[in-house]
């Protein structure tokens, strides 16, 4: 048990190793830091962190030291005192802040980071907002083309080394380096070698000022406009923890959310810059079916789809589904894709076991592109000492939480590959996918014959491709960020979705479509579901309480 | 003392050959032979701790005592890291020990490899010194040959490799932990401390690092014993139990507005007066002298009336230098703006400063902004009052910064400032311009 003194206040901090930023944090002392980054090494370099530090002896005596000291360099042990907020303390923070102001351009107007600003916001609270320096500032040449998808802004940096320590320590390809020495230091990388591995977004995460620049973000919108919504990445089955930043039902920008559970504090560029086919136009708007269901078609589109309304197309295809059930359950069946999530597999499932228990239920096709790839790796791609991110192979998020709804259902876990097989047999088929465009077209040519002949097939999914065509309904599907609902990642962790933005004008959920099929009341509630999915299928036991920020470990 | 007798320039004022053959003629690596025939490396740790001998490089720790602080049994390796990047501007007697007595400074490093177990020692050599990198490793060459370097040196247990590394250039590279970041081919940034070198240094393993003549004066503090090094220099200040006392013969180089710029070696204690009136040959062109840099700019100014301070470990900082640093005094004579001189001091700050602290890369650049401004006309009285500030709050002894080159760029600003306050105020006030013409390589 080791107690630390801050300002005044004992802290008991266990036997936990923390250094005093995270001490002081403990007791809500904030103590401004820029260099220090927990999943980083020690640097101490910026001296944002200074403080005074003394130790207290047996005898109750307290020793301070004659000089300040950085917080994020001295481990807080037994009897350890640091004042934060003495006037030497106070004094040594805002000298800091006028330093790194000198040769700062001060362009907050013009700058993508202006709101979510650390040197804004340290030098509102600690520093001051001007410089009495009276002498031309520096001015390094920006680097636009740093990377395929960052830019510097030199002027702006405040040479913390993050994203530095971020390229030989996380990543291990090590694309960014300090170039020149003193007042003229500038991150660069060498000629024809930008930061394009495949972590390098996070180097923006972590830039602490608007030096590092994300050029998809670039100029779209002030950070004060977005919402954020809190949600977990579909893009393999590492599921990180991600925050959506939107506006106006338009998806801005993914960041990580930290989750120790998860990934840890980062994102891969795969992940963080896949979401433009949410904002896309050219996604399925409403449902559509080859033959007039009610009134008159909405719309009549190129081939032989008609747009339809979600009035007219739910109870045809439950219409539909039941009558070719009552001709025999086992000539029906669905398709559960691993994008869906556990709440929405669920009630598929339900609806479709609920026409038939003989109907069939198959696990949807589980996207795997190459080898699992681990990080740090160094040049070469051989993996460089302990394991810090892995970006899965598997590039869905859900195999997990689907498999154990379909055990559930059905004691053989049927593959896409066995439906392939059984396909000549089928009267009807409830097709859900959702995969996104980047995965490319995921049936082959005889694939989508097969599929094609079956006699009611109704397709769930995101954009028109040639098995949609053939389909006798088209659902539109909902993405990762339209979803309230969880994902079982691939270690058994259940995370939430939180929905960011609204399906297309007039899309639904796809778990809203299932309710609606099922005939239940009401809008979807993520959470009313996991209690009802808890009850019933006991691996997901857990998810009757609070998933919270993390999530819980299922199974 | 009229009648000292160089010790380690004896050879180099003789003018004798600096190889191998004429070394032990002179009775070279007779120290070496001893130290592994007839002690242990304890016993060699325990001469040079009794010496008294401190460190030669600038910060005058003293040596045995430092490689005492190796952990105990380590299985090793242990690296030596010799300093030999002398970057401290008017510095220049390990080039001529290591260009006319390359020998001299080797048996110190044997000697001190051997006490210390270490079995590798890196020497790290500026980039400058190309005639003392050549003769350097032709000596390393003819040891080699001879047995002296390699496996089993002279037949006993003790092996040693040597491996000269050239810098490229950078003034932080002479600070032990650059060095060692260097070294290891990386940026020549300073590591925080702790872990220290002597725990985890080069390539993360225990770690020595002296400066040349440090080792330099190992070889003859084993060959003659700790006694004999106290019967030169300046014993501790009985009144301060901290003082470890000034031993021992030291280098001082004497450059600058002198008749006769000069390497001298002087018992430890000589008063810059001294230096100039009897080595350098006096002030140059009749002048009297203004002021001079004590040991290395770093250490920060002192006045003419000050020039009867003794230069031992003590003595500058009676005056408010910052210390002895390398010894090597500067004399600019009274024609000499203050500043120039400060403007220079700065630019070379600004330039050297390896910028990942922020008060050192943002203040070493501001006080050189400001000292340009000044000596173009443009200076304002409130400026001195900044680059005082400035000048005492960036340094690992005010605590903002991880190594002392930050403190050595405040040094000479705050002392000017203390010290030449009426002649920059008189400069500010007139709007004088300066003429003397400085490359403007910020
Ligand atoms: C900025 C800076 C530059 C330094 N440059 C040198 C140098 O060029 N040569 C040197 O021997 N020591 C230099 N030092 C001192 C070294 O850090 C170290 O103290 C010294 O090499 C230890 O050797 P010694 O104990 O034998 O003196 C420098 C220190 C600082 C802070
Ligand atoms: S980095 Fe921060 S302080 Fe600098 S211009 Fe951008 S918002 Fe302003
Ligand atoms: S670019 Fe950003 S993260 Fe990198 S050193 Fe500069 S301020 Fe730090
Ligand atoms: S004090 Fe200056 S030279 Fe030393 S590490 Fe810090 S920035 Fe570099
Ligand atoms: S956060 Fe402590 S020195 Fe940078």
């Amino acid at each position: 048990m080791a107690v630390v003194i801050i300002n005044d206040t004992p802290v008991d901090i266990g036997t936990e190793r923390l250094n005093l930023i995270q001490a002081a944090a403990k007791i809500g002392v904030f103590i401004p830091s820029y260099c220090w980054h927990p999943a980083l090494s020690v640097v101490a370099s910026c001296r944002m962190c200074l403080v005074e530090v003394g130790e207290k002896k047996p005898d109750g005596a307290i020793a301070m030291q004659p000089r300040v000291v950085p917080a994020c360099q001295t481990p807080a042990k037994d009897g350890t005192v640091c004042i934060t907020n003495s006037e030497k303390a106070r004094t040594a923070e805002a000298r800091t802040l006028e330093g790194l102001l000198l040769n700062h351009p001060l362009d907050c107007p013009v700058c993508d980071k202006a709101g979510e600003c650390l040197l804004q916001d340290f030098s509102y609270q600690f520093g001051k907002s001007s410089s009495r320096m009276i002498d031309p500032k520096n001015t390094p040449p920006n680097k636009p083309d740093i990377g395929e998808h960052i830019s510097l802004f030199t002027d702006r940096c405040i040479m913390c080394s993050r994203c530095v320590r971020f390229t030989r320590e996380i990543a291990g390809s090590s694309e960014l380096h300090v170039v020149n020495r003193g007042h003229h230091s500038e991150i660069d990388v060498f000629p024809g070698d930008p930061v394009n591995n495949p972590l390098a977004g996070n180097v923006v995460d972590l830039c602490p000022v608007g030096a590092l620049a994300n050029k998809e973000f670039l100029y779209k919108q002030r950070v004060w406009f977005l919402k954020n919504a809190s949600s977990v990445c579909a893009g393999c089955s590492t599921g990180c923890s991600i925050t959506i930043d939107h506006n106006k039902d338009v998806v801005h920008r993914i960041r990580p959310r930290e989750n120790p559970q998860a990934q840890g504090h980062f994102i891969c560029d795969e992940g963080r810059f896949d979401y433009p086919y949410v904002n896309s136009k050219d996604r399925f708007q409403q449902p559509m079916s080859a033959v007039a269901t009610g009134g008159s078609p909405v719309a009549v589109q190129a081939g032989r789809l008609h747009h339809d309304t979600w009035e007219n197309v739910i109870p045809t295809v439950r219409r539909e589904l039941t009558n070719a059930a009552k001709q025999g359950g086992s000539e029906v069946a669905a398709v559960l894709s691993p994008m869906l999530t556990v709440e929405e597999a669920f009630l598929l499932a339900k609806f479709i076991k609920g026409l038939s228990a003989d109907a069939k239920l198959y696990l949807g096709w589980v996207p795997t592109v190459g080898k699992d790839e681990q990080f740090p790796q160094d040049r070469k791609g051989n993996p460089m000492g302990p394991v810090k991110f892995t970006i899965r192979a598997e590039k869905c998020p859900n195999r997990r939480g689907v498999e154990e709804v379909l055990r559930h259902f059905q004691v053989e876990l049927l593959g896409f590959d066995r439906l392939l097989a059984n396909a000549g047999k089928l009267e009807a088929l409830y097709l859900t996918a959702g995969y996104p465009p980047r995965l490319g077209a995921w049936l082959t040519d005889e694939q989508t014959k097969t599929l094609a002949k079956i006699p009611l097939l109704i397709v769930q999914d995101l954009a028109p491709s040639p098995i949609s065509e053939a389909a006798k309904f088209v659902i539109p599907a909902a993405t990762f960020a339209e979803k309230d609902g969880c994902y079982v990642n691939h270690a058994n962790l259940a995370q939430q979705l939180h929905w960011a933005v609204r399906p297309g004008s007039m899309g639904r959920s796809d778990g809203q479509v299932f309710l609606y099929l099922l005939e239940r009341r009401g809008l979807i509630q993520a959470s009313a579901l996991r209690q009802e999915i808890a009850r019933e299928i006991p691996f997901f036991a857990a998810l009757a309480g609070d998933l919270g920020e993390f999530g819980v470990k299922l199974g | 003392m009229p009648d000292f007798e160089p010790i380690l320039l004896k050879r180099i004022n003789a003018k004798a050959s600096p190889w191998l053959d004429a070394y032990r003629a002179d009775g070279g690596y007779s120290a070496l032979t001893k130290a592994l025939g007839d002690m242990t490396p304890g016993q060699v740790i325990d001469v040079v701790k009794n010496s008294g001998l401190r460190g030669r490089g600038g910060a005058g720790f003293p040596c045995g005592v430092k490689w005492t602080f190796l952990p105990k049994d380590h299985p090793g390796p242990i690296y030596l890291c010799v300093n030999a990047d002398e970057s401290e501007p008017c510095t220049f007697n390990n080039r001529i020990l290591m260009e006319h007595d390359p020998h001299q400074v080797l048996e110190g490093i044997a000697l001190a490899c051997y006490a210390t177990r270490a079995s590798v020692a890196y020497i790290y050599i500026r980039y400058e010194y190309g005639a003392a990198y050549r003769n350097m490793q032709k000596a390393i060459d003819e040891l080699y040959a001879n047995n002296l370097l390699g496996k089993n040196i002279l037949g006993k247990e003790f092996s040693l490799e040597v491996y000269l590394h050239r810098g490229a250039g950078a003034y932080i590279c002479g600070e032990e932990t650059g060095l060692i970041e260097s070294l290891e081919g990386k940026r020549g940034w300073p590591r925080i401390k702790p872990p220290f070198p002597a725990v985890e240094g080069a390539f993360r393993k225990p770690t020595v690092v002296n400066n040349i003549e440090t080792l330099a004066c190992v070889t003859h503090i084993v060959e003659r014993g700790a006694d004999w090094f106290k019967t030169i220099g300046i014993p501790p200040d009985p009144k301060n139990p901290r003082d470890a006392g000034s031993y021992g013969s030291k280098l001082y180089c004497i450059s600058g507005h002198v008749n006769t710029p000069c390497c001298v070696e002087l018992p430890l204690g000589v008063t810059v007066r001294e230096l100039v009136d009897k080595h350098g040959g006096g002030v140059w062109k009749g002048r009297k002298a203004k002021g001079c840099i004590p040991g290395g700019i770093s250490m920060g100014l002192m006045t003419e009336a000050e020039f009867d301070t003794p230069l031992d470990f003590n003595g500058p900082g009676k005056v408010g230098c910052l210390g002895l640093g390398t010894a090597a005094v500067t004399i600019f004579d009274e024609t000499t703006s203050i500043v120039d001189v400060l403007y220079n001091i700065c630019r070379f700050f600004a330039h050297e400063s390896c910028g990942q602290c922020t008060p050192c890369r943002e203040g070493t650049g501001w006080m050189m902004k400001i000292m340009d401004r000044m000596r173009r006309g443009q200076g304002r009285r409130e400026d001195l009052d900044i680059l005082d500030e400035v000048a005492r709050s960036i340094g690992i002894m005010p605590g903002t910064t991880i190594c002392g080159l930050a403190d050595g760029a405040g040094w000479p600003v705050k002392n000017a400032i203390a010290k030449f306050r009426p002649e920059l105020e008189a400069y500010i006030r007139g709007g004088q311009k300066t003429t003397v013409s400085l490359a403007l390589a910020h």
